[in-house]
C-alpha cells in the first residue's frame, strides 16, 4: 500500500505520550487527502488540537459541541454541496462517547438521511478527556472512575454497546470496525468509505494508556493484544453483507489482554471466565 | 403583490427571496407549517436549497451552524421546546459568530405543556448572544426576516437574529400581506460573504477551545457587536424603507407625544393596545404605546426618550422570570430612571381583551403596591 | 486579543509548541540497523519522524512506541 507522506495533523498537540487517538487520525487523513474537511465532537482530538490560538488541524475543522457531531457534519456536507463543492469529503471524528452515548441521536439521524460523509469513531472505551468515565462503550469489567472496583463492585457490568452493528441496522452502505494497530487495514478501509456515495462508519479500537493503565510505549502493542485475544474484531459489512478481514492464526487466551492492563487488575478469575467464554462464543460462531 | 396568509406564510415566502443554501429545520406546533411550505418550496423547484430533515432541534441548529460555518446562508424555524432544545447551540452559534436567521413561533414552555402563546421560549433565550426582533403582524414577519439577513451578516455585527412571532394569533390567523418583487430583494440583500468558513484552499479552525487568556475578549467583541448592531439596525430598517417603502425601527411609537400613561409591549398584543389606544384618545385620555421591537440588542436609549415625558408607564410581560418577575419590566426599571408598573398577562394562550388593557391602564394610574407582582387575566379562587 | 469567533486561520501552528521538552526518555534511531519497514514512522503519535528516519526532537515526547514496534531494534529509549 503505498501511504502518502503528507502529514495533516501537525506535531505540537497536548495529546498524552503515546496517545493512540492522533495515531488514528494521522492515519485516517493521510488517506483521506487535503480536500477534506473535518468535523470534530468535544473531547480529547478536539481539545488537545485546537488550543486557541495553536491549532494541529492543516485542514479546515469545526467543532460545536459533545452530542452533535453528525448533524454539523450534515449541515456542513449539505452546505458544500449547495456550492458545488461535491468533491470535498466529510469527515468526523467523536470518541465513543460523543457517539454511542450522547452524540447516538445525531449520529443516528446523519446515517439514517444518508449524507455523504464518513463517520470514524476512536474508541478508547471511557469519557477520557474528563478522566476516564465509564461510556456505553466501556468493556465488561474494566474499572473505570464512574465503575470503580471495590468491595461491592468488579467494575462495569454491562457489554459494549454494538455500535457497528446499529449502524448496520441503519442500512449505512460501508461499516467497519479497524484498529490503530493494524494500520494499513485501517488505512484501506478508510479508503474504501471515501470511495461510498453517501453514509459510511469506522469504528476504530484505540489503547489509551492514560485510561487503560499501561506504559506509553505499548500503545500498539495492547491495540494488537486486543485483536490477537478475539476481544476486538477487524470487519466489514459491506452492503449488509458482514466479511472478517482479519484472523488471528492463534487466538490468545483474553488473560493476556486483560493482565497487561490496571483498568482490569482488580478482577477475579470468576470474572476473567465470563469474559473468556464471551470472547469464545462470538468466536467460534465467526470461526476466530 | 398582495396576498392574504399567515404570519408562517410570510415568513416563508421572505425566506425564499433571500435563497438560503441550507435548511436545517424539525417540526413543531405552530411553526410547522413553516417547515412545510419551505419543504414544497424545495419541491416544487422554487427555492434552490438543501433541506435537511433533521431528527431533532439540537440538530437542526447543529446542523445551521455547521453550514453556516461552511460558508453558506442558513434558515432554521422553531418554537418553545425546541428553542428550549436549542439552548446550548444558541450560545455556540453567537460565540462562533454564524449569521443564522431563525423564525420562533412564541409559545409557552412546558410545563405544564401548553401549545398556546406567551413570549417565555425567546425571552428565555435572551442571554445568548443572539438578536431578537418581534413582530407585530405577518407583514413585520416577512419584512424582519429580509432585514435580520442583513443585519446579521454585517461584518461588523456577524450574530445570529431570530424573528419571533406570536404563536397561533400571529401563525394561524390570516392577513393581506404585501409579498416584495424578488429583484427588489436581491437589489437590498447581496450574497453572503462570509469571513470565516470551510474551505480545503484556505483552512481555518472553527470552534477552537480558548483559556482563560482569550475568552473575556471574544465575549467583549460579542457586547459590542450587539452595541453596534444598534446603529446597523438603524441604517437597515432606512434602506429597506427605502426599497420597499415600509419604516420599521428598534421601536415604534405610538401617540405617546403627550401621553401620560404609556403601556409597554411586544409583538401582536400592540395591535389590541392601540385599538384601545384610539378608543381611549377619542374620549379625551393621554395614553400612548411603545412598543418594543428590538428585543435584543436592548434599545433602552429609544425607550427612554419615548417614555420619560410619561407620568407613569405600564410594562406588559407574556412572560414571567419566575422569582422575580416580568422581563421586560425588570430590564425597563433596570436601564432607566421611570415610574413603572409591571403586568403579567396572556401566559398559556390566556386570552387578553380591550378590557385587560383599559384594567392595566387604570391599574397603573393608581398604583397601590408597586413592588407586587400584577397579575391581568387570572382567574380568582372560587 | 482573540479572533472573531476565535477562529484560527493559521493551520497547523501548533508546531509553535515544542513538546519535545515533554519527555524523560530519549529515542536514538540506528540507521545502521534499520530495515526501512516504515513501522516508526506510522505509529509515531507525534508524526515527527521523517521518511529519512529523522527524529524531530523538538516534538518528540519520548512515549517510546518507535522503540517498541521497531522489528530489529533499532531504536534505543535513554534516559535525557
Amino acid at each position: 500500500m503505498e501511504i502518502p507522506e503528507k502529514e495533516l495533523l501537525a506535531p505540537g498537540h497536548r495529546a498524552c505520550a503515546g496517545c493512540g487517538a492522533t495515531i488514528g487520525v494521522r492515519l485516517a487523513l493521510k488517506m483521506l487527502g487535503e480536500n477534506t474537511v473535518a468535523v470534530s465532537a468535544t473531547g480529547c482530538l478536539e481539545v488537545i488540537t485546537t488550543p486557541y490560538p495553536e491549532t494541529s488541524w492543516k485542514i479546515p475543522w469545526i467543532h460545536v459541541a459533545f452530542e452533535n457531531a453528525g448533524a454539523v457534519a450534515s449541515g456542513v456536507e449539505r452546505a458544500l454541496k449547495a456550492q458545488g463543492k461535491d468533491d470535498v469529503t466529510v469527515v468526523a471524528f467523536a470518541g465513543d462517547g460523543g457517539t454511542a452515548d450522547i452524540g447516538l441521536q445525531s449520529l443516528s439521524g446523519a446515517m439514517e438521511r444518508g449524507h455523504n460523509l464518513i463517520y470514524i469513531c476512536y474508541d478508547n472505551e471511557a469519557y477520557m478527556n474528563t478522566g476516564v468515565q465509564r461510556s456505553g462503550a466501556t468493556p465488561y469489567g474494566a474499572s473505570t472512575t464512574t465503575t470503580p472496583h471495590g468491595e461491592e463492585s468488579f467494575g462495569e457490568n454491562k457489554p459494549k454497546k454494538n455500535i457497528p452493528m446499529i449502524m448496520a441496522a441503519h442500512g449505512v452502505p460501508y461499516v467497519a470496525t479497524a484498529s490503530i494497530s493494524y494500520p494499513e487495514d485501517f488505512m484501506m478501509k478508510v479508503q474504501k468509505a471515501k470511495e461510498v456515495e453517501g453514509p459510511a462508519y469506522i469504528h476504530l479500537h484505540q489503547p489509551c494508556t492514560t485510561g487503560w493503565g499501561y506504559d506509553s510505549s505499548k500503545t500498539i502493542e495492547l491495540g494488537r493484544l486486543a485483536v490477537e485475544t478475539g476481544s476486538w474484531l477487524l470487519y466489514e459489512i459491506v452492503e449488509g453483507e458482514f466479511k472478517i478481514t482479519y484472523r488471528p492464526l492463534e487466538r490468545k487466551p483474553v488473560n493476556v489482554y486483560l493482565e497487561a492492563q490496571k483498568r482490569f487488575k482488580h478482577l477475579a478469575d470468576a470474572e476473567k471466565e465470563k469474559i473468556q467464554n464471551y470472547v469464545d462464543e462470538i468466536c467460534a460462531e465467526l470461526k476466530i | 403583490m398582495i396576498k392574504v396568509m399567515s404570519a408562517n406564510g410570510a415568513i416563508s415566502e421572505a425566506v425564499k427571496m433571500c435563497k438560503p443554501k441550507v435548511i436545517p429545520v424539525f417540526p413543531i406546533t405552530p411553526q410547522t407549517t413553516i417547515s412545510e411550505y419551505l419543504a414544497k418550496f424545495v419541491a416544487d423547484g422554487v427555492l434552490d436549497a438543501e433541506y435537511i430533515r433533521v431528527e431533532s432541534e439540537h440538530s437542526a441548529i447543529s446542523a445551521a451552524v455547521g453550514a453556516s460555518g461552511a460558508g453558506v446562508r442558513t434558515f432554521t424555524a422553531t418554537s418553545s421546546q425546541g428553542l428550549a432544545l436549542m439552548h446550548e447551540i444558541l450560545f455556540v452559534a453567537a460565540g462562533m459568530r454564524t449569521p443564522i436567521v431563525l423564525g420562533n413561533a412564541n409559545r409557552a414552555l412546558s410545563a405544564p405543556l401548553s401549545i398556546w402563546n406567551d413570549q417565555q421560549d425567546s425571552i428565555s433565550e435572551r442571554d445568548t448572544g443572539w438578536m431578537q426582533f418581534f413582530a407585530e403582524n405577518a407583514q413585520e414577519a416577512l419584512d424582519f426576516v429580509i432585514q435580520a439577513y442583513k443585519i446579521s451578516e454585517d461584518h461588523q455585527v456577524l450574530l445570529p437574529s431570530m424573528v419571533c412571532v406570536d404563536g397561533y394569533i400571529l401563525t394561524h390567523t390570516v392577513e393581506p400581506v404585501d409579498i416584495p418583487r424578488q429583484e427588489d430583494v436581491d437589489e437590498f440583500l447581496p450574497p453572503y460573504e462570509p469571513i470565516s468558513y470551510l474551505d480545503p484552499k484556505n483552512p481555518m479552525s472553527l470552534g477552537t477551545f480558548t483559556d482563560p487568556d482569550y475568552y473575556m475578549e471574544a465575549r467583549y467583541d460579542m457586547q459590542t457587536a450587539m452595541d453596534g448592531a444598534k446603529d446597523v439596525i438603524r441604517r437597515v430598517n432606512k434602506e429597506f424603507e427605502e426599497v420597499f417603502g415600509r419604516k420599521h425601527g428598534l421601536v415604534e411609537s405610538y401617540k405617546t407625544e403627550d401621553a401620560e400613561i404609556i403601556l409597554v409591549a411586544m409583538g401582536s398584543i400592540c395591535g389590541t393596545i392601540k385599538t384601545v389606544v384610539d378608543y381611549l384618545r377619542e374620549k379625551g385620555e393621554k395614553v400612548g404605546l411603545l412598543r418594543v421591537i428590538s428585543f435584543r440588542p436592548f434599545p433602552q436609549e429609544d425607550i427612554y426618550q419615548a417614555v420619560k415625558g410619561a407620568r407613569r408607564i405600564a410594562v406588559l410581560d407574556k412572560n414571567i422570570s419566575l422569582g422575580i418577575g416580568g422581563v421586560l419590566f425588570n430590564e425597563i426599571k433596570a436601564k432607566m430612571d421611570v415610574n413603572a408598573s409591571g403586568f403579567i398577562l396572556g401566559l398559556g394562550g390566556r386570552e387578553i381583551s380591550p378590557d385587560h388593557i383599559i384594567e392595566i391602564i387604570e391599574k397603573t394610574r393608581n398604583p397601590t403596591e408597586t413592588n407586587k407582582i400584577n397579575w391581568i387575566g387570572l382567574k380568582e379562587e372560587e | 486579543m482573540t479572533s472573531v469567533g476565535a477562529v484560527i486561520r493559521d493551520p497547523g501552528s501548533s508546531i509553535k509548541n515544542k513538546t519535545g521538552s515533554w519527555r524523560t526518555f530519549k529515542p536514538t534511531l540506528d540507521k545502521e540497523k534499520c530495515i526501512d519497514c516504515g513501522n516508526c514512522i506510522l505509529f509515531c503519535p507525534e508524526g515527527c519522524i521523517t521518511k529519512d528516519y529523522d527524529i524531530d526532537y523538538d516534538y518528540c515526547k519520548g512515549c517510546g512506541i518507535c522503540a517498541e514496534e521497531c522489528p530489529v531494534k533499532a531504536i534505543k529509549m535513554e534516559r535525557e
